[in-house]
């Protein structure tokens, strides 16, 4: 008798993607998206494509098409905070394809059992790449909603085999004062550093970062790697990261240094607490010019986060 | 070689002042910025371009408009020293015109505000808590409110009437202009989140023309040398 044993390669048909996501994949995938990446944007982008998402992604649940629309490629990658290219919004997107994206080195040290210089690929297994539609709010008041491209933060760090003392993460940005105009006059100290408690790290909704609508991460989002999470203000998501440090003491942040009364370390997403300058209260869904949408604690990803910060005064700990 | 440099700025003013359509020139130059920006918004809000006004739409009419207002503002104080300096006094001319200007491009930024951060297209929208709160709040808010309530004020008694019903008292109230503009330059340098270079540089501007004017002011008073002084015949002299 023949017994059929399935392997691998034997898909369900459950698991076929729907025609119609099928049909649009070709409006978001460009040709010259790398194939690793083909694999994830397969599950890219469209209401269809969310909702296909929603089935087969089991740390995040998708957002409500409806309510959160995907935010246009080009909202994304025309309007950015990345002040290593300059203040305004338009710069990275003007300056960021001088940044040299290959060869990339990441310094892995502080307290890991495996410290050393990793490449991109030594971080992130290409091969287990997800789509994380994610909402992005700024502490400027706009928001916007993203598919990246990544990998859990936490199967990173799994890599780089954390010591029990280490406490909090710290992520160090690149500095290339060749290729970065606006390190000379944006006022910040460089390198950008940002940093993360060790639980919020390791938290599944923590995402490092490759890539987004399906293709390879372009420079001015924070190539070829940076995290994003997406319960905290965006200046905590680090772009285009160059050293990964665990450490036991709290890291010095960059925009709680530069500015303390107005950047806490934890920046978690909180319409009760005001800017200094402006009430956290609504925001604005790019493109909308009206700044007409509740802000939600924790970005609206309290279900899954609040207890990170149990007992904690949310007002002290900004 | 300064004075040659003097004469020929005062031969370019002088002919730019008298040609005849220079006071419609200066009000196309004014309104232009406004028709740029009001097309982008056109094809934003009814055209279906959505990046017509760049990525933040609302930020672009609230940044475009403040800044025509400063940069007109700037003008406007900027008339009298240069009439003063280059003496050409036709320039004088503009003067209100220009500060008119920058008022209505200030009036504009002060309903972008009100109409996209704050809501208030409507009575029933309009978040008028928000906006008290954010006057007394928030230090960058409270300056350009402040800035701006000078500025209606200047902007009402800037016709003939009030100028003849005021007499003397118009050059004075309308000497706040400055306290205005100093006020715009501190609403700018506020809300800059790190990089205050162009703030400040408007402040230095700002610093320069109140010199010029200090220095005219005290010029006016010094007693000119004895044997240099002109008296028109029949008029009394100034102690």
């Amino acid at each position: 008798m023949l017994v059929k044993t399935k392997t691998s390669a034997d898909l369900p048909y459950s698991e076929v993607t729907p025609e119609p996501v099928y049909r649009s994949r070709r409006e978001f995938i460009s040709a010259t998206a790398v194939g690793v990446l083909g694999a994830a944007a397969c599950l890219s982008a469209g209401p269809e494509a969310q909702a296909a998402l929603a089935t087969t992604s089991k740390s995040a649940p998708a957002l409500d098409p409806a309510t959160d629309p995907l935010t246009a490629f080009e909202q994304i990658t025309t309007y950015n905070n990345y002040y290593e290219f300059g203040t305004g919004k338009g710069d990275p997107a003007r300056y960021a394809h001088r940044l040299t994206v290959k060869p990339w080195a990441v310094k892995v040290d502080g307290l890991v059992n495996k410290p050393g210089d990793y490449g991109v690929e030594d971080l992130v297994n290409f091969r287990e790449l997800e789509e994380r539609v994610y909402r992005h709010r700024c502490v400027e008041r706009w928001s916007m909603v993203i598919p990246w491209i990544g990998v859990p933060l936490a199967a990173v760090l799994k890599k780089i085999d954390p010591q029990p003392k280490a406490q909090f993460v710290e992520v160090t940005t690149a500095v290339r004062p060749s290729e970065m105009p606006g390190l000379a006059t944006a006022g910040l100290q460089w390198p950008y550093v940002e940093g993360l408690r060790m639980d919020e790290a390791m938290h599944p909704l923590s995402l490092m970062v490759v890539g987004l609508y399906g293709k390879v991460l372009p420079n001015q989002n924070g190539a070829p790697l940076r995290i994003h999470i997406p319960w905290k203000y965006g200046f905590k998501s680090g772009k285009s990261i160059v050293r990964i440090r665990l450490m036991e003491k709290m890291p010095a942040t960059t925009w709680a240094m530069q500015t303390p009364h107005e950047y806490g370390f934890y920046a978690n997403v909180n319409p009760t607490v005001d800017h200094p300058r402006w009430s956290q209260g609504r925001e604005q869904r790019l493109p909308s010019p009206f700044r007409d949408r509740p802000t939600i604690l924790f970005n609206g990803y309290g279900d899954q986060v609040a207890s990170l910060y149990a007992g904690m005064d949310l007002r002290k700990y900004y | 070689m300064l004075s040659r440099l003097r004469q020929g700025v005062t031969a370019l003013l002088s002919a730019a002042a008298a040609w005849r359509l220079f006071k419609p020139a200066v009000f196309l130059a004014c309104l232009a910025p406004g028709v740029w920006l009001g097309v982008r918004a056109w094809r934003f809000f009814r055209g279906g371009d959505f990046l017509a006004l760049g990525p933040d739409p609302a930020k672009t009419l609230l940044h475009e408009t403040g800044e025509n207002a400063l940069v007109i503002l700037f003008i406007t104080l900027s008339v009298t020293p240069v009439r003063r300096l280059f003496q050409v006094n036709r320039l004088q001319a503009v003067r209100r015109m220009l500060g008119v200007w920058a008022f209505t491009y200030a009036l504009s930024h002060v309903s972008v505000y009100l109409v996209f951060d704050q809501l208030c297209y409507s009575v029933a929208t309009c978040e008028f808590n928000a906006i008290k709160e954010d006057i007394l709040k928030r230090r960058f808010i409270f300056a350009g409110m402040t800035a701006f309530s000078i500025l209606l004020p200047l902007a009402i008694t800037s016709t003939s009437g009030w100028v003849r019903r005021l007499k003397k008292n118009w050059q004075r109230l309308h000497r706040l202009v400055y306290v205005a503009a100093g006020a715009a330059v501190v609403h700018y340098t506020w809300i800059q989140k790190s990089d205050i270079r162009v703030p400040l540089r408007y402040a230095a501007v700002l610093l320069l023309l109140l010199g010029i004017r200090v220095v005219f002011a005290w010029q006016k008073r010094r007693p000119v040398p004895y044997g240099r002084r002109r008296r028109p015949p029949g008029a009394g002299g100034r102690p």
